[in-house]
């Protein structure tokens, strides 16, 4: 299916989608939340501060991490794999999934495997996956994405979901109670981790020093399915990299006060080593990171720990709707990771801001989102050829703003043919006066008023 | 010190009040303020759209018309924001320092004496750019100890009631040419802005910037709200003693 373009897709999503309140009403939420748990912290300040420092530092020192890491990993037995891009990652999953003749996998929340399209890739070579995280369960039983990257059923109401879990696991129809629907999910899922041979999982932390990864959950699905299963495949992008164990203190009490306003997730879980028995593998995956850390203007987006901070705090993401960005990281930082990896495709999400700034300031490793928002649309401007209906007025805007004279004339008759003819210049910005009266014009200009009133001291 | 008077393209044009009002509150306070008649708009609504280009031969207009002041003062927090922040006015020698009107008066501690009373709940718009761009107040975001540079004039005026808010710090969703281009997302926005004032009984909803007001003032005209718009300057000369 054809990508729409933001502006499009959020007015479907305001307009005409089931439920266009509810991503506004999570999201808020879970601001609100977000705010009484950083404030309980001395010097959340100086934390984001550090954190942004140890990502800059790794970042700028991938290389040599990235080394001592697969070395580490090895040592503790854990085979590692490169995978250059999605196609890649995905050949290495299925490869080793053939290798045990596994029947299904169970999988928890990933966006990298969202990003390389996993799912999709999997059942066409006839495998089945269990999404296990219940807000990934739903959207999964849905047929849809995730509209955000730690609450993927954000945008669905629980009486969508107990219609969603009556067609599809044979619920009682109607039931909207949340314990009971949980709790049918978790019987339903539970079958499949008792007999799962692969358990699939994302990454939220490699940690350089002791080739050991991190991964943060509130249900322990991760674990429930890597502790069962014979066979556990981790997916880690390779910037979600940190050099040292005691790293992890500053972004673990970052991560989830600002994701959900808890002040730890439910499972932190480190793993270091295959069980007697088992096997671990790790694939590291780059698929368009290289190339994105060697943008100086752009690198730094990399720090994301995809907490999805500058999403609940984004108005427009909340009135708009996650799935209105049409990628798999949705929200501030996602308009400025896909146009790194693709600007042509994605050249409206830039564009998707009110560059309000509140994404950067909610950021808990300082990433300058909306800085970048802002330095995207001029690289964007630069290559490619914008739409008439921007550029006109841009470049007539310039010409008559840059001339004094003719910004006078032409501000002067604005005004008069908006008094006299009302209606024509409702017409005329009619994308402005669908939800908004114009201002009323007023006689005189105030330069006008000020050659009549005042004397003329320049 | 001569302060240029900067009055923004739209407020020359659309809200020429609040142009009145920041002379008039300057000259009270004793600056001796000039007009430069050739001055248009700060080069903000090009830039903001990606074409720097255009915007930069905007700004380019800007110095040349305030070319031999030192200090530049303008009602709008969006309109600085982008002189000092993305066209780095104030780096080049001869650039003249740029203020927004609140944040000026802040800086040189020089208030209003105490203002007529203004018996009315009143909603307080934080623009984005006052706020998160020229730190005019603590955002809700960063952990600190709150501060407003406006609050020393609030406290001028009798009997006024600033009701709280949800949000009291989200973006009303103007954001320039956003306003067209995403419209739809621009006035759920804007939409949701005003129904926050509402809620908590706001009788006038006042701001540091008119294009927030004027995006929110057509979303309550276009409804049929009951509340009215006012920026601060013009509440600030209105009740002047």
């Amino acid at each position: 299916m054809k990508r729409k373009k933001h502006p499009q897709a959020a007015e479907w999503y305001i307009n005409h989608s089931p439920s266009p309140k509810a991503q506004h009403n999570a999201g808020i939420h879970l601001r609100n939340k977000r705010d009484v748990a950083v404030n309980e912290v001395d010097g959340f300040e100086a934390l984001r501060k550090r954190a942004s420092q140890i990502k800059k530092h790794t970042l700028t020192h991938l290389d040599r991490y990235l080394e001592e890491f697969e070395e580490k990993a090895l040592a503790n037995g854990i085979h590692v794999h490169w995978a250059v891009d999605g196609a890649e990652m995905n050949k290495h999953v299925f490869r080793i999934l053939e290798q045990h003749e596994v029947p299904y996998i169970v999988k928890s929340k990933s966006m990298l495997t969202e990003e390389c399209g996993l799912n999709a890739y999997l059942e066409k070579q006839g495998m089945e996956v269990y999404d296990t995280d219940l807000g990934e369960r739903i959207v999964q039983l849905s047929h849809e994405p995730p509209s955000h990257i730690v609450v993927p059923a954000m945008h669905k109401t629980r009486e969508e979901i107990s219609e969603i879990f009556h067609r599809t696991m044979d619920t009682e129809a109607g039931n909207l109670d949340a314990r009971y629907l949980t709790l049918s999910a978790r019987k339903d899922l539970r079958k499949r981790f008792m007999e799962a041979k692969a358990a699939v999982t994302g990454v939220n932390f490699g940690v350089a020093e002791t080739g050991t990864i991190t991964i943060c959950t509130n249900e322990g699905n991760a674990d429930l399915g890597v502790n069962k299963a014979p066979v556990q495949i981790h997916c880690m992008g390779i910037e979600k990299l940190i050099p040292r164990q005691e790293d992890l203190s500053v972004f673990i009490r970052l991560l989830a006060r600002s994701a959900t306003g808890q002040r730890i997730t439910t499972y932190t879980s480190h793993y270091q080593k295959p069980r007697p028995g088992s096997e671990m593998h790790l694939i590291l995956v780059d698929n368009g990171r290289s190339e994105h850390l060697g943008m100086p203007d752009f690198w730094e987006s990399l720090k994301c720990i995809r907490c999805g901070a500058c999403m609940n705090t984004c108005p427009v993401f909340r009135s708009g709707g996650g799935h209105s960005y049409g990628y798999s990281v949705p929200g501030p930082i996602g308009s400025i990771i896909a146009p790194a990896r693709n600007f042509e495709e994605y050249d409206d999400l830039p564009f998707a801001s009110s560059l309000c700034g509140s994404c950067s300031a909610v950021c808990p490793v300082k990433i300058d989102i909306h800085g970048q928002l802002l330095k995207w649309r001029e690289v964007i401007v630069d290559h490619e050829n914008v739409e008439a209906k921007k550029s006109i007025p841009m470049k007539w805007g310039s010409r008559i703003l840059s001339r004094p004279g003719l910004y006078r004339f032409s501000g002067k008759w604005a005004r008069k043919l908006l008094g006299w003819f009302p209606e024509m210049g409702r017409r005329a910005v009619k994308d402005w006066t669908r939800g908004r009266e114009l201002p009323q014009p007023p006689k005189e200009s105030f330069r006008e008023w000020y050659l009549k009133h005042k004397k003329n001291k320049p | 010190m001569k302060i240029g008077l900067f009055v923004p393209c739209y407020i020359d044009q659309f809200f020429p009040s609040v142009g009145k009002s920041t002379l008039t509150i300057l000259e009270n306070l004793g600056y001796d303020v000039g007009y430069p008649l050739d001055q248009t708009c700060c080069g903000q609504p090009m830039v903001n759209s990606g074409f720097v280009k255009e915007g930069n031969r905007v700004t380019q207009n800007f110095r040349k018309a305030f070319e031999g002041y030192d200090v530049v003062v303008g009602p709008s927090g969006s309109c600085v924001h982008h002189l000092l922040d993305h066209a780095h006015v104030g780096h080049d020698p001869g650039d003249p320092k740029v203020h927004e009107l609140f944040s000026f008066l802040y800086e040189q501690q020089n208030f209003p004496p105490r203002l007529k009373s203004f018996p009315h709940n009143v909603g307080l718009h934080y623009s984005c750019h006052a706020l998160r761009g020229l730190n005019i107040a603590s955002p809700s975001e960063i952990v600190e100890p709150y501060f407003s540079k406006i609050q020393p004039i609030l406290d001028l005026i009798p009997d006024m009631k600033i009701v709280p808010l949800d949000n009291a710090d989200e973006c009303c969703g103007f954001g320039g040419t956003f306003s067209v281009f995403e419209s739809a997302v621009s006035i759920d926005m804007g939409q949701r802005r005003v129904d926050d004032h509402l809620k908590h009984e706001a009788r006038y909803i006042i701001s540091m910037d008119s294009s927030c007001l004027m995006h929110m003032e057509g979303i309550a005209r276009k409804r049929g709200d009951k509340v009215e718009f006012l920026h601060l300057a013009d509440l600030v000369a209105n009740l002047w003693p």
